[in-house]
């Protein structure tokens, strides 16, 4: 195994706001500070990519010292959220704009496939455009010649080959398009979410084919998706981009959990506290909801060797009776069981501060993340409602080596009694 | 990192610009992606049309018809012994053929952007194509420019066809260099700064005024030597003016005219080529 792909500090800069006034007057400034064998004054080293906060300088690293090397025959995913900067990334990847700093040294030839059919020309017949947009993609003449029969069979497409594309319909397109770039044979070859497209049928023969590339005929690819499947399925190892820097390298199972886990430490917390005034109107207000291992402390990561607690904090002023209710959901949001503090028998009409803890047993729930739903109703009507206000994420028990590592399916694993039947 | 290991590398793709970053060998790869836009520029263009290519010909007829009618007739420009149609048919062709290089490639990255933002492939093969396409439909028009030729002078006209016709190729490809050069400055700038996109609609326009087209190169020295410098410092003027003593053996031909052409056409290319090299890298980032 040999490096073929190496990248170097990549770093790429764009300007936020409107290009074009104002630009004259940087250019001549950033000309200006050439001339004298200045910095460029305009790269600043600090603004991180983050879409949600307001940015203090007019210009933004979308991508920020990308390092990674890629091996001949590897597939390697790179994945992340929108805006991380994968499109930046494969554009660099692809030469079609440069990176502000830093290179990328290639010992193959890359071809690129940010979108299929690019050039396609609506006047054209089909096959024309095969050798149209087969040259775009790099290949010669010859070469396409070589495989036209291969890739009008592939596309499905014969009976129209020789129609204009305008009249195809927009399935057809994509199909003859995808076809043409399946065919390319290039040393690396980057793909971006090309397989978004097309029927479920054709979906499952462009991954098919994908996996030819990759694992058959041994071509190093580069990978860009949102679909974890898909990046599961294909690539060996995977890159997780956010706000523009590589956050975490390696195996690809490592990498789609990491990707799925960026996502709690933001919007989910472990422990809430509220305010008096969250709970306008109302006799009473929740001061903190948070869930733990018992022995542990909040946010610490959880096994399912873990008891696990949940500890409320309650002020009641009303002497109502009050019903807590938890509602615990899985990642996609369905709901797993539903809770309450009446069922437990659980007096809350007495007045004051009520330190309330519910436990929730060891090997109980499966592997992945979970959200809790907190309620508080008097028992008619829902008093308080705040979704998806606890999140937590379980990982796996120790295991010895030589386990089975996999996740079983559905978001409980309940260890039941077991018992020895024989004499019956 | 040693040298050594450093050779292993196909290319790197860095910040790095280099003042001439032009790769024949790469262009040379993608010749087959040249021949192919060629074709879909040619073919594509009347596609759905009744008159088909015949629009290559009706666009210089009418022009030609028309400015004889205004030039010639009205305004009573002479043309000396040839006929002014045939006159102005040399001129209009020839003027067209710079005309359509020059707006075709100032547009490269704008019409471009969208392949030009997914797929890498040496960028010059675009204009290349634009001045090999036009230089086809230049010659559906220089056909019909003979026929009217061989008319005229089956009817006696005095034209006379000089052995220096020879060169006339080399001529028709100065002027193809030259819009080419122009184009890809303009087109570089284009991509910042858009308002040179309406400087060039009608800077053409007038540039025409003063390139000889419709008018000889003396005429405009006799009548108006006060502001004839404008023409005369003009290379389009000397193209034109060059091409009709070749085919209509009127006119005049200096070899200052030719000499100063060749350098102007050789430093715009130059240039041209070196700002299309530094845009073609990072225009996705400004169009």
């Amino acid at each position: 195994m040999s490096v073929i792909l190496k990248a170097e500090n990549i770093s790429k800069q764009y300007r936020l706001g409107v290009v074009g006034t104002g630009t004259i007057s940087h250019d001549l400034n950033r000309w200006w500070a050439s001339i004298r064998s200045k910095e460029d004054p305009y790269l600043k080293v600090g603004a991180v990519n983050d879409r949600s906060t307001k940015a203090d300088s007019a210009y933004v690293w979308a991508l920020k010292e990308i390092n990674f090397e890629v091996q001949q025959g590897e597939v390697l995913g790179i994945i992340g959220k929108n805006g991380a900067g994968k499109s930046t990334l494969l554009k660099i990847l692809s030469r079609v704009t440069i990176p502000t700093t830093g290179e990328i040294k290639t010992k193959g030839r890359i071809a690129s496939l940010l979108e299929v059919g690019t050039g396609f020309h609506p006047e054209l017949t089909g096959r024309e455009n095969i050798y149209l947009n087969g040259a775009i993609l790099g290949m010669t003449k010859a070469e396409i010649k070589v495989k036209e029969q291969e890739i009008i069979e592939f596309s499905g497409c014969e009976r129209y080959v020789d129609t204009p594309v305008k009249r195809y319909s927009s399935g057809m397109r994509v199909r003859l398009a995808f076809a043409v770039a399946a065919f390319l044979e290039p040393d690396i070859l980057v793909i971006d979410e090309v397989l978004a497209v097309g029927d479920a049928e054709f979906q499952k023969k462009a991954i098919g084919k994908m996996q030819d590339i990759s694992k058959g005929d041994g071509r190093t690819v580069l990978f860009v998706s949102h679909n974890m499947a898909a990046v599961k399925s294909l690539c060996t190892r995977a890159i997780v981009l956010e706000h523009g820097t590589s956050v975490f390298e390696g195996g690809t199972d490592d990498a789609v959990s990491f990707y799925l886990n960026l996502g709690n430490t933001k919007g989910g917390e472990t422990l809430r506290y509220f305010k008096e005034e969250d709970f306008e109107k109302q006799s009473f207000f929740i001061e903190s909801v948070g869930l733990k291992g018992e022995h542990r402390n909040y946010n610490d990561p959880l096994t399912r060797e873990d008891d696990l607690i949940i500890n409320l904090t309650l002020i009641n002023h009303s002497l109502k009776a009050l019903v807590v209710v938890f509602r615990f959901k899985d990642d996609d949001g369905n709901v797993i069981f539903v809770t309450n503090s009446k069922d437990a028998q659980l007096n809350l009409e007495k007045e004051g501060k009520q330190l309330l803890a519910m436990q929730l047993p060891k090997f109980f729930f499966n592997e992945g993340k979970f959200n809790v739903d907190v309620m508080v109703t008097n028992g008619k009507k829902q008093l308080f409602f705040e979704p998806d206000c606890v999140q937590f994420t379980m990982l796996q028990e120790a295991k010895e080596l030589g386990q089975w590592m996999g996740k079983t399916k559905g978001p409980l694993k309940p260890v039941f009694k077991w018992i020895f039947n024989n004499e019956g | 990192m040693s040298k050594i290991e450093d050779d292993g590398w196909l290319y790197t793709i860095s910040s790095e610009r280099k003042l001439i970053d032009f790769n024949f060998k790469e262009i040379w790869r993608y010749r087959d992606l040249l021949m192919l836009f060629v074709k879909r520029d040619v073919v594509t263009v009347y596609k759905q049309t009744i008159l088909g290519p015949l629009w290559y010909l009706i666009q210089p007829l009418f022009t030609a018809l028309t400015f004889t009618l205004i030039f010639n007739k009205v305004a009573n420009i002479e043309t000396g012994t040839v006929p002014p149609f045939l006159f102005n048919l040399a001129g209009v062709s020839i003027w067209n053929y710079f005309n359509t290089c020059l707006t075709a490639t100032s547009d490269t990255f704008k019409t471009n952007a969208a392949i030009f933002g997914k797929v890498y492939f040496p960028r010059i093969i675009v204009p290349l194509s634009i001045i090999m396409s036009n230089l086809m439909k230049f010659g559906i028009q220089l056909l019909i420019f003979i026929a009217f030729y061989i008319y005229y002078y089956l009817n006696g006209a005095e034209i006379n066809i000089t052995s220096s016709v020879l060169f006339f190729p080399f001529i028709v490809l100065l002027m193809g260099l030259l819009g080419l050069g122009l184009g890809m400055i303009i087109s570089s700038m284009v991509t910042k700064y858009r308002d040179l996109k309406f400087l060039v609609g009608f800077g053409v326009q007038l540039l025409m005024y003063v390139s000889a087209v419709m008018y000889p190169l003396t005429l405009m020295r006799e009548k108006l030597p006060k502001i004839s410098w404008v023409v005369e410092y003009n290379p389009l003027a000397y193209i034109i003016e060059t091409a009709r003593y070749m085919l209509l053996g009127t006119g005049t031909f200096s070899w200052f005219g030719i000499i100063y052409t060749v350098i102007v056409t050789l430093i715009v290319l130059f240039f041209g080529i070196i700002i299309f090299n530094r845009t073609e890298k990072t225009f996705i980032d400004t169009v």
